[in-house]
């Protein structure tokens, strides 16, 4: 399929999903699933620089939560609308992004892990610190209750949680079919080869790393708005890192199919198991299942079908 | 002699106080066949990794086709038409055969100006080059379903397909057998034909000195012999490093 058409057919997809969410008048209902697009977001988000490009990112957290307070900060400062705000948020951690990759790159496997995970502390300490974003107190956000042509609130910031999820998978498969995604898979594969083969893998990284990182920034501007009291401990929540890291392990690396499903898969059962059982539960089960895949399916959920594939032609 | 292709001149290299190279100078001619020998540890593919710009020479000058290069990543030197293939095979495991020479096309040849080739030509010019190697069979495989000599002659057809003016060959050719280095010869000399010029790092000695028009000898970093391979091979200084005193 042409990238064009894809857009068109997922642009096509947001505009059914909305549609048929028009008819739903429980407000639950948008509460959950903005959690779940949300996190198609981030595990698509990080598949970019985890599973294409082979760099194992533990900071999401800490783009997240940049786009979220970056939201606050305009919030406060000038009040403009979230679409704005995205726009600002994402720019910023897609900064942090490529600064983070400038100075990390030259580290590889757990190595650069960890030192994505120092990031998001850092940030943290940082944010905890500032008074002007209501530092370790935390801040409110008040929302207005209506929102212009889409009425109820919540059901705008569905709305504009679908159209980033939309867009990332847009992105993600983009990148996937082009000749940057051959690069970015060199690099998974074997960075010296790909120097010897021309690619210019300092180059790539850095673009991988900044696509991530703002991705996962835009998905944390909106985020003031739906929780509407953001504080340091759970906008730097450490769930947002390891849910990020599960769902394109869950669901599959090698392509954009395999984040959704994990996102889908993993947030729903997140969103059943919070309200039947308990939401301490949550990370359990992400434990639970994660450890069952790499015994069961190592290549995630797409991993399940893929591997007859290639053997049967053989 | 015109002008070199590629002229080292004084290049060293060390690794904290151990010194891998030391005041190497060495001309290549455009067209040449050049062997390069010593034994395990003399620095030989410390030289490929210095000339192909994954390590950096602490000292000295390294020439391509009447450019410095030095200082520039190994990218861009295989952008200018430096290709090498590893002593180890390194394919791109999660692609197919076809698809680890499309890597090449798409960031060494369309890089370069002037060049653009459509996705028709890419698949053409990818089995092109499978079918010089002989692996049109395997293209739609992995390379884990290679065999070892697939996978030297996968590793030679990658640095094909950047369209080098120069390949280093780094010891394409150990551990196959006597049959299998014949194939790889013979691979090597239609090369030749095409107007590359080769540097072959090698060990096995009826191969390199059957292919070789010049052959140089490193021993412990220095260079030590240069010049036609039976007078090099008799010189009392390289069976001396070959077989002690």
């Amino acid at each position: 399929m042409k990238t064009s058409t894809f857009w068109l057919l997922d642009a096509l997809v947001i505009v059914v999903v909305f549609a048929l969410s028009r008819l739903v008048t429980n407000d639950y209902f948008f509460f959950a699933t903005y959690l779940v697009l949300q996190y198609i977001v981030l595990a698509e988000a990080w598949n970019i620089l985890g599973g294409y490009t082979g760099y194992i990112n533990f900071g999401t957290a800490g783009f997240f939560a940049i786009g979220a307070y970056t939201a606050v900060v305009l919030h406060k400062l000038i009040g403009p609308p979230i679409p704005v705000s995205i726009l600002v948020g994402g720019t910023i951690s897609g900064l942090l992004g490529l600064g983070m990759g400038y100075l990390t790159l030259r580290l590889r496997g757990v190595f650069f892990a960890i030192s994505t995970l120092a990031m998001a502390v850092v940030l943290q300490t940082l944010v905890t610190n500032w008074d002007f974003v209501g530092g370790s107190r935390g801040v409110y956000i008040i929302r207005p209750s209506q929102a212009p042509f889409i009425g109820n609130y919540i059901q705008y910031l569905f709305l504009v949680m679908l159209v980033l999820a939309g867009f990332s998978i847009a992105v993600a498969r983009t990148i996937e079919h082009s000749t940057l995604g051959f690069g970015l898979a060199t690099i998974r594969d074997d960075e010296m080869s790909a120097e010897a083969s021309g690619v210019p893998t300092l180059r790539l990284k850095l673009i991988s790393t900044t696509l991530s990182g703002a991705l996962m920034g835009m998905a944390g501007a909106p985020l003031p708005y739906y929780v509407t009291y953001l504080d340091p401990d759970s906008g730097f929540n450490l769930a947002f890192a390891v849910n990020s890291i599960a769902m394109p392990l869950i669901g599959g690396t090698q392509n954009w199919i395999g984040p959704m499903i994990g996102a889908i898969f993993l947030g729903t059962i997140q969103q059943v198991a919070t309200v039947t059982i308990s939401s301490a539960l949550n990370l359990l089960i992400v434990g639970v299942l994660m450890v069952g895949f790499v015994v069961v399916a190592p290549n995630g959920i797409i991993g399940l079908f893929h591997r007859r594939a290639p053997r049967r032609q053989g | 002699m015109s002008d070199p292709l590629l002229r080292i001149e004084k290049l060293g290299k060390r690794f904290g106080g151990f010194v891998a190279l030391e005041d190497i100078d060495l001309d290549v001619a455009p067209g040449e066949r050049l062997g390069l020998i010593g034994p395990n540890g003399s620095g030989k593919s410390t030289l490929v990794n210095c000339i192909s710009g994954t390590l950096r020479n602490e000292s000295g000058i390294v020439r391509f086709d009447g450019r410095v290069i030095n200082g520039l990543p190994a990218y861009q030197r295989t952008r200018l038409g430096l290709a090498r293939s590893f002593q180890l095979p390194r394919p791109f495991r999660s692609m197919t055969v076809r698809e680890n020479l499309r890597i090449p096309l798409l960031y060494t040849v369309n890089a370069r100006a002037g060049a653009h080739l459509g996705e028709a030509q890419i698949v053409a010019r990818s089995d092109e080059l499978l079918q010089l190697v002989g692996l049109e069979a395997k293209a739609e495989r992995r390379p884990r379903d290679l065999t070892q000599i697939e996978m030297r002659k996968l590793e030679l057809a990658r640095a094909m397909a950047a369209e080098p003016k120069l390949l280093m060959a780094d010891e394409a050719m150990a551990g196959l057998s006597h049959s299998e280095v014949d194939d790889i010869l013979a691979l090597l000399r239609k090369l030749v034909d095409q107007g590359i010029t080769i540097i072959l790092i090698e060990h096995i000695m009826r191969a390199v000195m059957s292919f070789s028009e010049r052959l140089v000898v490193l021993v412990a970093g220095r260079k030590i012999a240069d010049g036609p391979p039976q007078e090099v091979i008799s010189n009392p200084e390289v069976e001396r490093a070959y077989l002690g005193e």
